[in-house]
């Protein structure tokens, strides 16, 4: 296989959204044949250029996946399988990036606020930011304002993703929003919040830099405010 | 082929033990009191076949008191086809409705006066002038051979809607009770590869529209192998009257071999017993008396147990379709037609209100899935039906393909073997190895095959409900698609052979 076919190969695969060779992807037959971990292994090995398989194969991907999604052809579990395929390969890729010379889009740290179980639409927007080509480290759900804090101060991200599902909890984010403040690591972050019950006036009211009333918007908002 | 409509488990709402007892009952009913019969043909053959006919009328005009014996009525459901096949121009489109299959098929019906158009107008806030919402408003015309020719096109165009019932009383000024059959049904087979049924204006007419449908069909044994039409008779005015000349209908219509609903339609609370086991015992001998009359005309013609119970409205004493018990005489109904291994032509869909409208919507739906359940196989009165059955509107013709359509992914049995178990536990186990936990991957393949019901087609999006601006766009789409008009050459010999077809219909 030549390393033009692989990078084909990753690209194909990352709109059928198949992130292992278990994976059945869209088309029948897929089951077996390598996915794009496995492909991005095989591309490691034959020596392509890191930046190349992000470009023409990830990203060339994800671009195609978008359009189909515009047109209508492609429906959000596409959306996401393809996101989860590329997040996976992104994570293969991480080591590789600082020596290739790549730099990272942006590191996200997200969490499911305190009180709150509810993860769903947090793991969603983690799948969409990874396959946008973020960094995403997930703190999981029911986290208490000073873990958030003492991980924001480990981990030095760009962007901190809150979310809850029930309006008894998305007082939290106010109360994580203080903490942010008062251990004076609140400039050094952009906070976006997300959730069934909270809106774009409440971002406001507890001085969120953004909202996301879903996951495309919430990867729409982190560009936005990246792009500054 | 044929339309693959939808098969489920039936739901059972009388005991085998209430199904026996209610034949019984309807089995007294056809000996004590009896039938009264106003056809002379029918009172004879009664006569000839061993039923106690006892002459009561006036000489002017005669009637007749028919005691009909267990054995007839016995030996006319052993006649009967267990199966009927209702052909159609495409015959992909064809019916099959066998009586030991709960495979449920809808159509439309009645043959409203009125149509109802949806307009949609821009409304201001007298509140807030810059508030501008746009919402549809209500226009009746009376129904014409044009409007016909639409609701066919229409069926053609909507995929729950399996079979072509006419829905329009024609009222143009050209045509009158000489022209009206062969118009009526012209104008239905040249818009709709659908099967099309309807009842007979004058049974003199029923020689030219046979010729008509053999045409249409490629000939005689064509006609025979593939019945593109059926006709309906309301044979009984109940209770328990034999009509002169529904009868005499049903009589030729037998003779001919061509599918024939024998439907019924008391009021229950006025014309039968308001109480279900007494309403559906009264409908059930009124049907078989119908059924016995055809397999004496013909044994072995293809006959449909039509079941169209409804119940009286106290308030005026109009049907009433939109109450509960409605649904329960028509349930109980489809039962006794499967007791027997008759095909069911069934009732459900329609809505007391006039509009398009929460009532509407409510009423048709309530019906539509328990008639469904109980597996009818012929579900007339389907689309588009207000008023009672005096309005037919497309834009809710429009919404009950898409209600109807939900309701037969509800009611389609699920289907449970060791492979998809085997698949389900795989997905189980792989998602519980992610950080996501999220199945969203395996819906793909379910939503490409159909599988999955779509959002709502008409939901609206802001504060204004705009379900009906939404269904009226629709119907405007499907209505500028070509019409699947017959072949000039069919048409040609159509006008040639066929006497009384306005010539302005023919490119309808």
């Amino acid at each position: 296989m030549t390393q033009e076919d692989i990078i084909n190969l990753i690209k194909e695969n990352v709109i059928q959204g198949r992130v292992t060779q278990d994976d059945e992807g869209l088309d029948e037959g897929m089951v077996g044949k390598p996915g794009v971990t496995e492909l991005i292994d095989e591309a490691l090995a034959a020596g392509i250029e890191v930046k190349d398989i992000i470009a023409k194969g990830l990203s060339a991907g994800m671009e195609i996946v978008g359009d189909k999604f515009s047109s209508g052809e492609f429906f959000i579990p596409d959306m996401l399988a393809s996101a989860e395929a590329v997040g996976a390969a992104m994570e293969k890729l991480e080591p590789h990036l600082a020596k290739s010379g790549i730099k990272a889009k942006g590191k996200i740290l997200i969490a499911t606020v305190k009180g709150d179980l509810h993860d769903i639409g947090k793991n969603i927007v983690s799948i969409l930011l990874r396959g946008a080509g973020y960094t995403v480290k997930d703190l999981g759900n029911d986290i208490e304002p000073q873990t958030i804090v003492a991980a924001v101060r480990e981990e030095k991200p760009q962007f901190l993703g809150l979310s809850a599902l029930l309006t008894s909890t998305m007082t939290s984010m106010q109360d994580t929003i203080e903490a942010l403040k008062e251990s004076g690591l609140r400039d050094g972050v952009k906070v976006i919040i997300g959730g069934a019950p909270v809106s774009e006036e409440f971002a406001k009211s507890i001085g969120a830099d953004g909202y996301g009333s879903d996951g495309f918007q919430a990867v729409e908002t982190v560009e936005s405010l990246a792009a500054g | 082929m044929a339309r693959p409509g939808v098969v489920i488990e039936p739901y059972q709402r009388l005991k085998l033990t209430q199904v026996e007892r209610i034949h019984r009952a309807s089995l007294e009913i056809l000996t004590d009191p009896g039938i009264i019969c106003f056809n002379r043909t029918a009172a004879e053959l009664f006569a000839d076949h061993g039923a106690e006919v006892t002459a009561t009328g006036r000489e002017e005009a005669p009637t007749w008191q028919l005691k009909i014996p267990e054995r007839l009525v016995n030996e006319a459901i052993g006649s009967c086809p267990k199966t009927v096949k209702l052909g159609a121009r495409n015959q992909d489109n064809c019916l099959v409705l066998d009586g030991a299959e709960a495979r449920v098929h809808f159509a439309s019906g009645s043959e409203a006066n009125k149509w109802l158009e949806v307009d949609v107008e821009t409304f201001v806030s007298k509140r807030d002038p810059s508030r501008e919402t746009e919402l549809a408003v209500f226009r009746e015309e009376k129904g014409t051979a044009g409007r016909l020719a639409q609701a066919a096109r229409l069926c053609e165009r909507l995929d729950s809607w399996d079979s072509f019932l006419r829905t329009v009383n024609i009222q143009d000024e050209d045509i009158n009770r000489d022209n009206k059959d062969v118009n009526k049904f012209f104008v239905a087979l040249n818009n709709t590869t659908k099967h099309v049924m309807s009842g007979l204006t004058e049974i003199t007419k029923l020689k030219s529209v046979v010729r008509m449908a053999r045409i249409i069909a490629g000939g005689e044994d064509e006609f025979q192998k593939n019945p593109i039409l059926s006709f309906i008779t309301c044979v009984v005015k109940s209770p328990l009257q034999l009509v002169d000349d529904t009868t005499q209908k049903a009589i030729e219509i037998a003779r001919l071999g061509i599918p024939l609903v024998i439907s019924s339609s008391p009021q229950g609370g006025s014309t039968a017993p308001i109480k279900e086991e007494g309403m559906v015992a009264q409908i059930n001998a009124e049907i078989l008396t119908g059924i016995t009359l055809t397999q004496m005309v013909n044994k072995g013609a293809p006959v449909l147990y039509g079941s169209v119970p409804v119940r009286t409205r106290m308030d005026n004493l109009y049907d009433s379709y939109g109450v509960p018990e409605f649904s329960q005489y028509n349930v109980d109904c489809i039962q006794m037609a499967r007791h027997y291994g008759l095909p069911c032509y069934s009732t459900a869909g329609v809505s007391d209100v006039a509009i398009p409208s929460i009532q509407a919507a409510v009423e048709r739906l309530f019906s539509h899935i328990l008639v469904t359940l109980a597996g009818a196989h012929y579900v007339h009165y389907a689309f588009g039906l207000l008023e009672r059955t005096n309005v037919f509107c497309p834009v809710q013709a429009v919404l009950d393909d898409v209600h109807i359509d939900m309701v037969k992914r509800f009611v389609r049995q699920p289907e449970v073997s060791e492979a998809s178990i085997t698949d389900c536990l795989t997905q189980v186990r792989k998602v519980m190895t992610t950080s996501h936990k999220l199945y969203v991957r395996f819906v793909r393949h379910a939503l490409r095959s159909g599988g999955i019901t779509p959002p709502y087609p008409f939901e609206s999006k802001g504060m204004t409900d705009e379900t009906l601006v939404l269904a009226r766009q629709r119907l405007e789409k499907l209505l500028s698609l070509p019409a699947p008009h017959l072949g000039q050459d069919i048409i040609d010999r159509i006008f040639k052979e066929v006497p009384g077809l306005l010539p302005r219909l023919r490119n309808l």
